[in-house]
């Protein structure tokens, strides 16, 4: 059984249909991307799976378990941690603090222990610090432990959100647009680190990206999407040259016909 | 300037890394211990009211410093603490039980709270809670047989193991009293932001999305955040009543609500201090305004006895000028002098500067 199976999944708006439909699985260990030209439905297909929005039909099943009848808070007790497209860190923290906050789904204090700090929120708290230096190890944020992210630079920022999300433990890891906004360089190591979240941590990873470069280097299959319906669903090789995920980025006289025959 | 070298995560998980930062908290403690026999009667009433005022800060400053939400319905809470506990004491209930009750009933009915409050933000929950201290205020002279609703109610004087603490009778007692209170439950609250609940409030003050993505749960930590808030707040309130000995509804009035934000914007949001600076400033301001107005008076025969509204108008215009100079706060302003003194000369003028991000409009709600 996949991991993360998706069926038949669709989110309306009134008269707009953001995702109409989409069905595709993640298997166990897999980097999976979702491409799509803007306003394709990649971001709301996550948000929905992060129970950000309520879909209209369809199923996502995360081991075999029914997302939907979860509340927002109660994903991440599966396993499925996520990062934002316009990073959503928590900017009046030190980026310590950020990733521990990544540790809140395991805590196994309340609030009365913790008023009280007994000796085991103590023995919780280095735990989750070993935790989180570990991930700060991976991925080379030591220098930057103790600043604030409000001063931070935006690529530093794009990777004290995988970190977090990381902190979570997760069995799989959503990652939107993990390579926007930064420069060759910083995309590559994101490719690696990728690389070593599969490999190295067992993790799956489910990913909107527009850097075909990055798609290409790390993905084992890749879904196209365009207005909120998939086109093609295989290789990175492949999806880039089905005729109509091309029209859909490029336009072509066939595609905006099927446009105007959808309005 | 003083570097510490941290050798394991436990001097990140202390309240304080180093002996020299224990030292300067336990001279504090020391010197407020002694105050009683450093000055007399009339100041020492001051500093009473100064810790109780701190107290709520801390109620408050939870709320709106640590999780970004706002209530103009304090002085409902401290009202609930003041009646519940003078009310409890009347009935023969012993200080050590009522005051914790006290608290208790005000951070339940405040928990209630948080129900509107998962709904709403900023302007919205600020009218919802002013809405909910006024009908507080009316239930108090509704209640009457329980309340003495218009006429008010007496505070019985506190006894414990056979000490007297009324403060009246033995003001220093008293003062001791307030001073353990109010050393507890700022340790509890240091306590609370070092841990994991600490860092949810923060999360959910920056972004609600994103804790929820983290696994949490906003009502709940919500619910925790009002609780907490208003029972402290109601602990507040209970003294304030022992300290004034005789109120009615009128001493928990609306400007009671506004003080105490008062107390924690010129303070300093989100700093544990800024609750102790915001109170010194509070309830020193107008004892320095009378103080002056008598100097006035007496020497250029200029009275501003007369003249209604002056201590609002002088705090409206600190507040004005905060906002726009020094958001951070007395407690911000404390910080900015102490980095140039340690760093000197070196501090540099933009140092603190504020950045302005372009970040934050796209972000999801």
């Amino acid at each position: 059984m996949s991991l993360l199976q998706v069926t038949d999944l669709a989110v309306h708006f009134g008269g707009v249909k953001a995702v109409d439909g989409v069905s595709f699985d993640v298997e166990e260990g897999e980097v999976f991307s979702i491409i799509g030209p803007n306003g394709a439905g990649k971001s709301t297909i996550f948000n929905l799976i992060s129970r950000l929005y309520e879909p209209t039909r369809g199923s996502i099943l995360f081991n075999g378990e029914e997302l939907s009848n979860r509340p927002a808070h109660a994903v991440a007790d599966l396993g499925i941690a996520r990062t934002f497209q316009n990073i959503e860190l928590f900017d009046h923290s030190t980026v310590l603090d950020n990733l521990l906050m990544g540790r809140h789904g395991h805590r196994a204090t309340n609030w009365v222990q913790d008023l009280l700090f007994l000796p085991k929120v103590r023995t919780e708290e280095r735990a989750h610090r070993q935790k989180v230096e570990e991930v700060m190890e991976f991925l080379e944020l030591e220098a930057y432990r103790d600043k604030m992210i409000a001063g931070l630079p935006y690529g530093v920022r794009k990777v004290v959100e995988i970190g977090r999300a990381l902190a979570m433990g997760p069995k799989l890891i959503l990652l939107d647009e993990p390579a926007s906004g930064l420069s060759v360089e910083e995309s590559q190591d994101v490719a690696f680190w990728i690389e070593d979240m599969r490999r190295d941590m067992g993790l799956s990873v489910l990913m909107v990206e527009h850097d075909m470069r990055l798609v290409t280097q790390v993905s084992d299959r890749v879904l196209a999407v365009a207005n909120g319906r998939s086109l093609a669903l295989g290789s990175a090789a492949e999806v880039q040259n089905d005729p109509e995920v091309q029209a859909a980025y490029l336009g072509s006289d066939s595609f905006l016909a099927a446009e105007e025959g959808v309005a | 300037m003083r570097v510490v070298f941290k050798t394991s995560y436990d001097k990140d998980i202390d309240l304080h890394p180093d002996w020299w930062d224990r030292g300067k908290i336990a001279a504090l403690l020391v010197l407020m211990a002694l105050l009683p026999f450093l000055v007399g009667e009339y100041y020492l009433a001051e500093a009473t009211n100064t810790l109780i005022w701190a107290l709520a800060g801390m109620g408050l400053m939870v709320l709106v410093g640590h999780s970004g939400q706002v209530s103009l319905g304090h002085a409902a809470f401290m009202a609930i603490g003041a009646y519940v506990d003078a009310g409890l004491m009347t009935a023969g209930v012993p200080w050590i039980i009522a005051f914790p009750l006290a608290g208790l009933a005000a951070g339940c009915f405040g928990a209630l709270v948080a129900i509107p409050a998962v709904r709403m933000s900023g302007i919205y929950l600020a009218i919802a809670t002013l809405a909910l201290f006024v009908i507080v205020e009316e239930m108090i002279i509704i209640l009457e047989p329980l309340t003495g609703g218009v006429g008010g109610m007496f505070a019985p004087s506190i006894m414990l193991f056979g000490i007297d603490f009324d403060r009246y009778a033995s003001l220093s007692n008293f003062y001791w009293l307030v001073l353990v209170v109010v050393s507890l439950v700022t340790w509890a609250y240091a306590n609370l932001l070092r841990s994991p609940t600490g860092r949810s409030f923060l999360a959910v003050r920056d972004s609600e999305v994103s804790a929820r993505a983290l696994g949490i749960n906003v009502t709940r930590t919500k619910a925790v955040v009002f609780g907490l808030s208003c029972g402290v707040t109601g602990l507040a309130g209970a003294l304030m009543g022992h300290f004034i000995s005789f109120f009615n509804y009128e001493l928990f009035s609306i400007f009671i609500s506004i003080n105490l934000l008062l107390v924690v914007t010129i303070g300093g949001l989100g700093f544990i201090q800024g609750a102790f600076f915001g109170a010194i400033l509070i309830t020193a301001v107008p004892q320095m305004i009378a103080i002056l107005r008598d100097g006035l008076n007496a020497t250029v025969g200029i009275d501003l006895g007369s003249v209604p509204g002056l201590d609002t108008l002088i705090f409206a215009v600190i507040l004005v000028g905060f906002i726009i100079y020094e958001p951070t706060g007395l407690y911000g302003r404390w910080l900015k002098m102490r980095a140039y003194v340690q760093l000197f000369p070196l501090a540099r003028r933009d140092m603190f500067r504020r950045q302005k991000t372009y970040l934050k409009t796209e972000r999801m709600r």
